[in-house]
C-alpha cells in the first residue's frame, strides 16, 4: 500500500496549478484534501504521475457572503464549512449534511470542492449542491465558466470539470423564506458511505401550501439523483404525513435506479430510500420556520 | 484463603510503556543496513503457473535481490503440519500444508509469487509492479456444496477430490433415541466468520550476524519458541544460534499462531544470503490475503426432544471450509464438533463433518475456533426447540443443564488436545438466573408490549455456552529473585496485549511477597527462556499461569530455606511481606529479598556442596485436560422497523472462568471479546466473488464494529474452581466472542415475533434482516391465508 512513483508540485496560485494540469494532461491530477485520491494512490487504484497540490493557494479558501449568495472556496475544509456562522445562517442544509461526513479528522483534512470534484455518488455534498442548485465555477486555460449543479455531475466519478480546469468556489442562492431543509441517511456505522441518503427541502407558501419541494437522494445510482417529479407532485399540498410519504414511495419506485453491491441490493436500497426520502421530506417540513 | 494480591484489580504493570508510545512492536525495530521486502502475490485465486518473469524488476534502481519458489532450492518446503488431527477412529485426513512460494500451481489469491528485497519498501512494491506472472486461471473452487461435486475443480490435483477430512464421531445412539423423542427438530443453519483484523499486522526482521554467527528474528508470532526451533532446524542451525523475539503485538486471536506463514521461512532466509537485516510489515490489503481466516460452515443439524423439553439427542452433519490448505489440521471444526453440546446433558450425540479445500485464504483458529459455529446450531436448536413446545426458553436451558454433581463430566467424544472431551467442573444455573435477573427477563414482556405501543421494536436474547479452554501440553515459567530486591519472572509465552505483565505477576508476588511492580516479566523472547509451546486457546492464564505458580512456589521454598538458616527460625515462622522475608510476631528479625539473594549467590568464600546458587526456580506445569468454562450473554436490542438498523440497548455477560486473578484485566477480556463477536454477528463479512476474489479487502468495506456500536457491557461472574490445577483458574480468552451470534439471532427473532421470524445464520446486517423479515410476512400470511382457505373447505 505504497503509491507508484509521482512528481509534486505545490503551487501559489489558480493560474500556476492551471498552467501545471494544463502542461502534463491526463497525467496530472489535482490534491485537494486527499481523503480519496491517497488511498487510491495508495492501493495503486490511481496512479497519476503528477500531482498539483492545491493546499498552498490562500485564494481557494474561505467562505464569503456575497450579495445574497454563499460563496465557499473549493479548497475550505470540510471542517470549516461544518462550523461556519455563516453556513449555518444562509446554507441550512449544508449545515446539517456536514457532519454526517466521514469523521472530524477526514473533514479537518477534506475539503469542499475536493468531494464535489470526485463525485462520488455516494458522498453527501454533491446531492446537497444538487438539492440547493449551487453553482460551481470553474478556471481554466482559457478563463473562468459557471456550472450548475445539474450539469455537473455527469457519472460515476465524472464531472464537467476538464482536465486542465479546476474547480475554484462553489456558489449557495440564498433559501427562499419559509424554507426547512434536512439531511438524512442510513450508514452502517457512524462516519460510514451510506447505504442511501436524502438531501430535502420544503417552502411553504403564505397559504401553508408547499410552494416548491426538493428530494435529492445519494447512493442510489451513479450520480445523486434528483426526485423531480415526485417533488413537482407535492406543490400545492398540504403537508401531511400520507402526502410526504406517497411522494417518497413515488420517488423511491420510478425514479431511482440502484443497483447490487456488497453493502446492500438494489431491492433494499429501494425500500430505503422510501423511508430516508420521508424522513428527509418530513425533518424539512418541520423545520420550517 | 485470603490473597493480597490474586484476584485484585492491580492497575496493568506495562500501561505506561503502551499508553505513552514506548513500547517496542515490531515496526520499531530497525537496525542499520537494513533492507526492505514486498511479496508479489497471486491476483488470481486458482491458477496454473508457468513462470514468472522477474527481469523487468531486476534491473530497477534500489531492487537488491528477487526470489522466486525456484531459487529456493532444497529450501523450499511444504510448511509442517502444525496440529496432527486427533486419534479417532475410521477418520480421514488429507495433509495438505501451504509453500513459501507458489511453484507450478496457484491456490488461493494472495498466494505470494515472488518476494523482492530494495532499498525501501516504496521501491520494493514498484519492482512488484514490473513482475510479470505468466498463469493460466482454472476455474475457483469457492462454494462449500459445490466444492464436494464430483465435476468440482481441484485445489489440490493430486486428491480425488476437495475433501480435505471427514470426521465421524458419535456417543449413545441417536437413531433410537430419535424413534423415541416426541419431538424432532430439523434445521439448516449457516455460520460464517471473518479476519481478525488485529490492529497490528503481521510482521518480520531477521537479521544474520556473520561476526557471531547468530540470527535474530522479530516476529508478530504467538509462538516465539517453535518458531526458534523450527527456523534452527530448517536453516541447519544450532537452536542456540537463533534467537526469536516476540515483542509487544497489537493483538494476536489466533491467526498469528499459524506457522510457518511464508515471510517467517523467507526473511531469515533472505538476511542469511544477503548478510544484511530484512523487514518485511504486513499492510492492511495483504493481511486480507495472506493472514489466515475463519470462515464458514454449513450445518443440517436436528434435535430429539421430550415433551418435556428435555434433549434426548442431536445429530448433526456439517460442511466446513478449510481453505486451501490445512495446516491447522482440525482444531476448528474438532471445536465446532465438540463445542455444540454446550453447558447441556445430551445423551445421545451423532456428529459428522466434512472439512474442505476451496480457492480462498488458508482457515485456522481465530478467537473462539470454530466454537461459535456449534453454540449458534444448539442455541438455536433449543430456541426452536422452547417455541415449538411452548417452553419458556430460560426454562428449557435450565431443564437441560448439566448438574453440578455431573462434573467431571466426560462427553466421550474426542476434543483438539486429543483427549476425550471432559469438563472438569461448572455450576450452570446461578449464571442463567444471574443474567436473567440482570437483563430484567421477567418483565422484559412488559417493557416489549410498551415500547410497541410507541412504535419501538424491542427484542431479548439469552444464551448459554461453555469454552473449552487452557489445553496443554504444557508451559514454564522462571522466577529469580534479583540482587536488587527485584524479580524477574521469564516464560516462554508470547503476550499480545492480555495483560500477562500484571496477572503473571500477581501470581509471583502472592508467593514471595513482593509488590507488582517489582516484578519485571518476561515473555516471548527464547533467549529468557526456551520451553514452551505458545498462546492460544485461552491457556496463558491456566498452563502459563500455573507453571508461574509453580517456579514460584519453588523460590519460596528456597527463601525460607535460607532465611531459616540466617534468621534461626523455623521456616513456619516465617513470612514473606513487603520485599522481606521475617520472623512472625517479631518484624525487627527481617532479612531484605535483595540482601537474601546476595548471600544466596556468593562470590568470594564456599558453599556447601550441592548449593544452587540464588534464589531461582524454573517449573513447568502441564495439565492433564483442559478447563471448561462457562457464561451466560444477555441482550436487549431495539430494531428500526423500516430501516432494520439495530441498535443493542443492553448487554449482561455472567461469566465462570475459575479464580479470577484480575478482574479488570478479565473484564477487558470479555469486553474485546463481546466487540468482536458483534462484529461477527452484524457487521463483518468476507464477501467472495465467484473468481475467489475477495471483493472488500478494505477496512472501508469490511466493517469492523467501532466505539459507537458496541455497548457498555455489564458483567458479574460465578466462580467454579477448576479441580484440575492448583490456581483453581480456568482461560478466558474467547468467552466474549463465542455466544454473540446466537444471542443477536434470538433476540431479532424476539423482535420480530409477530411474524415468527427464525433466524438460521450468521453474519446479519440490516439489508439482509431486511430480506428475512420480507420473507417471514410472506411465509405468515400465506399460512393465515391458506389457513383461512382450509377451513372455509372443511365447512364447504
Amino acid at each position: 500500500m505504497k503509491p507508484a512513483p509521482f512528481e509534486y508540485f505545490a503551487p501559489e496560485t489558480v493560474d500556476e496549478a492551471v498552467a501545471l494540469l494544463a502542461e502534463h494532461g491526463d497525467e496530472a491530477k489535482p490534491l485537494a484534501g486527499g481523503q480519496s485520491l491517497i488511498p487510491a494512490m495508495n492501493f495503486r487504484l490511481a496512479r497519476p504521475s503528477v500531482l498539483v497540490d492545491l493546499s498552498r493557494i490562500s485564494s481557494l479558501q474561505g467562505i464569503h457572503q456575497v450579495n445574497d449568495d454563499l460563496v465557499i472556496g473549493a479548497m475550505t475544509r470540510q471542517r470549516d464549512v461544518e462550523k461556519s456562522s455563516l453556513v449555518k445562517a444562509g446554507a441550512p442544509l449544508v449545515h446539517c449534511a456536514m457532519p454526517l461526513i466521514a469523521h472530524p479528522q477526514i473533514r479537518n483534512q477534506g475539503t469542499f470542492g475536493g468531494s464535489l470534484a470526485h463525485a462520488d455518488p455516494a458522498s453527501e455534498l454533491p446531492a446537497v449542491a444538487l438539492a440547493l442548485d449551487a453553482h460551481l465555477k470553474l478556471q481554466g486555460p482559457g478563463g473562468e465558466r459557471i456550472v450548475a449543479a445539474k450539469d455537473f455531475f455527469l457519472a460515476l466519478f465524472e464531472t464537467a470539470v476538464q482536465p486542465d480546469e479546476l474547480l475554484t468556489a462553489i456558489t449557495l442562492p440564498p433559501p427562499m423564506p419559509r424554507t426547512g431543509a434536512a439531511f438524512q441517511e442510513l450508514s452502517r456505522r457512524h462516519g460510514d458511505y451510506a447505504l442511501v441518503g436524502a438531501a430535502a427541502t420544503i417552502t411553504l407558501g403564505t397559504d401553508g401550501k408547499i410552494r416548491n419541494a426538493r428530494l435529492v437522494f445519494m447512493s442510489v445510482g451513479e450520480i445523486p439523483v434528483d426526485a423531480v417529479v415526485a417533488t413537482q407532485s407535492l406543490v400545492g399540498e398540504k403537508v401531511s404525513d400520507e402526502v410526504l410519504r406517497a411522494a417518497a414511495r413515488q420517488a423511491a419506485s420510478e425514479e431511482i435506479d440502484p443497483t447490487n453491491d456488497i453493502h446492500a441490493t438494489a431491492a433494499y436500497r429501494r425500500h430505503l430510500a422510501e423511508v430516508i426520502g420521508f424522513r428527509a421530506l418530513r425533518q424539512a417540513a418541520d423545520r420550517v420556520a | 484463603m485470603s490473597t493480597r494480591f490474586f484476584g485484585k484489580s492491580i492497575r496493568r504493570n506495562e500501561d505506561p510503556r503502551l499508553l505513552t508510545g514506548r513500547a517496542l512492536f515490531l515496526d520499531d525495530v530497525s537496525l542499520p543496513g537494513m533492507l526492505h521486502v514486498a511479496i508479489k502475490r497471486s491476483d488470481v485465486a486458482h491458477g496454473k503457473l508457468n513462470g514468472i518473469d522477474v527481469d523487468a524488476a531486476r534491473s530497477r534502481p534500489g531492487v537488491v535481490a528477487i526470489y522466486t519458489a525456484e531459487d529456493l532450492g532444497d529450501y523450499w518446503q511444504p510448511g509442517p503440519l502444525l496440529v496432527p488431527p486427533p486419534p479417532i477412529e475410521g477418520m480421514e485426513f488429507h495433509e495438505r500444508t501451504q509453500v513459501p512460494l507458489a511453484k507450478d500451481k496457484i491456490r488461493h489469491a494472495g498466494e505470494p509469487l515472488a518476494v523482492v528485497v530494495a532499498e525501501n519498501r516504496y521501491l520494493a512494491e514498484d519492482a512488484c509492479d514490473d513482475i510479470f506472472a505468466d498463469v493460466d486461471d482454472l476455474a475457483a473452487v469457492v462454494d462449500l456444496e459445490e466444492a464436494l461435486e464430483s465435476e468440482a475443480p481441484r485445489v489440490h490435483d493430486d486428491l480425488d477430490s476437495n475433501l480435505a477430512a471427514h470426521v465421524v464421531q458419535t456417543k449413545g445412539d441417536y437413531p433410537s433415541a430419535r424413534t423415541e423423542a416426541a419431538h424432532v427438530i430439523q434445521r439448516r443453519l449457516l455460520y460464517d466468520r471473518g479476519v481478525a483484523a488485529a490492529l497490528e499486522g503481521r510482521g518480520v526482521v531477521a537479521a544474520w550476524d556473520e561476526r557471531s554467527q547468530q540470527l535474530n528474528v522479530w516476529d508478530t508470532t504467538q509462538a516465539p519458541i517453535p518458531i526458534r526451533g523450527g527456523l534452527a532446524a530448517m536453516l541447519g542451525l544450532s537452536e542456540s544460534q537463533v534467537r526469536v523475539v516476540a515483542p509487544f503485538i497489537g493483538g494476536g486471536f489466533g491467526p498469528k499462531i499459524m506457522m510457518f506463514y511464508p515471510e517467517e521461512v523467507l526473511l531469515p532466509w533472505i538476511s542469511m544470503r544477503l548478510g544484511r537485516p530484512v523487514k518485511w510489515i504486513e499492510d492492511r490489503q495483504e493481511s486480507f490475503f495472506s493472514t489466515t481466516h475463519e470462515r464458514g460452515q454449513i450445518h443440517e443439524a436436528e434435535m430429539a426432544l421430550d415433551d418435556n423439553g428435555r434433549i434426548l439427542g442431536v445429530q448433526d452433519f456439517f460442511l466446513h471450509d478449510a481453505g486451501a490448505y490445512a495446516p491447522y489440521g482440525l482444531t476448528v471444526p474438532i471445536n465446532s464438533q465438540c463445542t455444540l453440546l454446550g453447558p447441556y446433558e445430551v445423551p445421545n450425540y451423532a456428529s459428522e463433518f466434512k472439512a474442505v479445500f476451496t480457492n480462498k485464504p488458508i482457515v485456522t483458529p481465530y478467537r473462539g475456533a470454530g466454537r461459535q459455529h456449534g453454540v449458534f446450531v444448539m442455541e438455536r436448536l433449543l430456541d426452536i426447540a422452547a417455541r415449538k413446545l411452548g417452553i419458556d426458553r430460560v426454562e428449557i436451558r435450565r431443564r437441560n443443564y448439566l448438574r453440578p454433581d455431573q462434573f467431571p463430566h466426560n462427553h466421550e467424544i474426542i476434543y483438539q488436545d486429543f483427549a476425550p472431551l471432559t469438563y472438569d467442573s461448572g455450576n450452570y444455573e446461578p449464571a442463567l438466573n444471574r443474567a436473567a435477573e440482570m437483563i430484567g427477563y421477567d418483565d422484559f414482556a412488559a417493557a416489549k408490549a410498551s415500547a410497541a405501543a410507541e412504535g419501538r421494536s424491542l427484542g431479548l436474547g439469552i444464551v448459554s455456552y461453555i469454552e473449552g479452554t487452557g489445553i496443554g501440553p504444557y508451559e514454564g515459567a522462571r522466577v529469580t529473585v534479583e540482587a536488587s530486591g527485584k524479580v524477574n519472572l521469564a516464560t516462554g509465552v508470547g503476550t499480545q496485549g492480555q495483560g500477562h505483565f500484571t496477572s503473571f505477576a500477581q501470581i509471583v508476588a502472592e508467593q514471595i511477597g513482593v509488590d507488582v511492580s517489582n516484578i519485571r516479566v518476561v515473555t516471548g523472547d527464547t533467549d529468557q527462556f526456551h520451553w514452551g509451546c505458545g498462546t492460544f486457546a485461552s491457556r496463558g492464564a491456566v498452563v502459563a499461569g500455573n507453571a508461574c505458580h509453580a517456579a514460584a512456589v519453588g523460590v519460596r521454598k528456597k527463601i525460607l530455606k535460607l532465611a531459616s538458616e540466617l534468621l534461626e527460625a523455623a521456616e513456619d515462622d516465617l513470612e514473606l511481606i513487603d520485599g522481606t522475608v521475617r520472623v512472625r510476631g517479631t518484624p525487627q528479625s527481617a532479612i531484605p529479598l535483595g540482601e537474601l539473594a546476595q548471600k544466596a549467590n556468593p562470590l568470594r568464600g564456599a558453599v556447601k556442596p550441592g548449593t544452587e546458587p540464588g534464589l531461582e526456580a524454573t517449573d513447568y506445569f502441564g495439565p492433564k485436560s483442559g478447563t471448561t468454562a462457562s457464561g451466560v450473554h444477555a441482550m436487549v436490542v431495539e430494531v428500526d422497523r423500516e430501516t432494520f438498523d439495530v441498535n443493542i440497548r443492553r448487554y449482561v455477560v455472567v461469566h465462570d472462568c475459575g479464580r479470577v486473578i484480575n478482574p479488570m484485566i478479565l473484564e477487558g477480556q470479555i469486553q474485546g471479546g463481546v466487540a468482536q463477536g458483534i462484529g461477527n454477528a452484524f457487521y463483518e463479512q468476507l464477501h467472495f466473488a465467484d473468481n475467489g476474489q475477495i471483493m472488500n479487502a478494505s477496512f472501508m468495506d469490511y466493517l469492523l464494529p467501532t466505539a459507537t456500536d458496541v455497548p457498555n457491557i455489564e458483567g458479574d461472574h460465578v466462580e467454579t474452581p477448576s479441580p484440575w490445577n492448583e490456581l483453581g483458574v480456568k482461560g478466558a480468552g474467547e468467552a466474549g466472542s463465542i455466544p454473540v451470534g446466537a444471542l443477536f439471532a434470538q433476540a431479532l427473532d424476539d423482535a420480530f415475533s409477530d411474524v415468527e421470524l427464525e433466524i438460521l445464520e450468521i453474519p446479519l446486517s440490516p439489508n439482509r434482516l431486511y430480506e428475512l423479515v420480507e420473507d417471514a410476512s410472506t411465509q405468515k400470511s400465506a399460512a393465515q391465508k391458506s389457513a383461512v382457505q382450509n377451513s372455509a373447505e372443511v365447512k364447504r
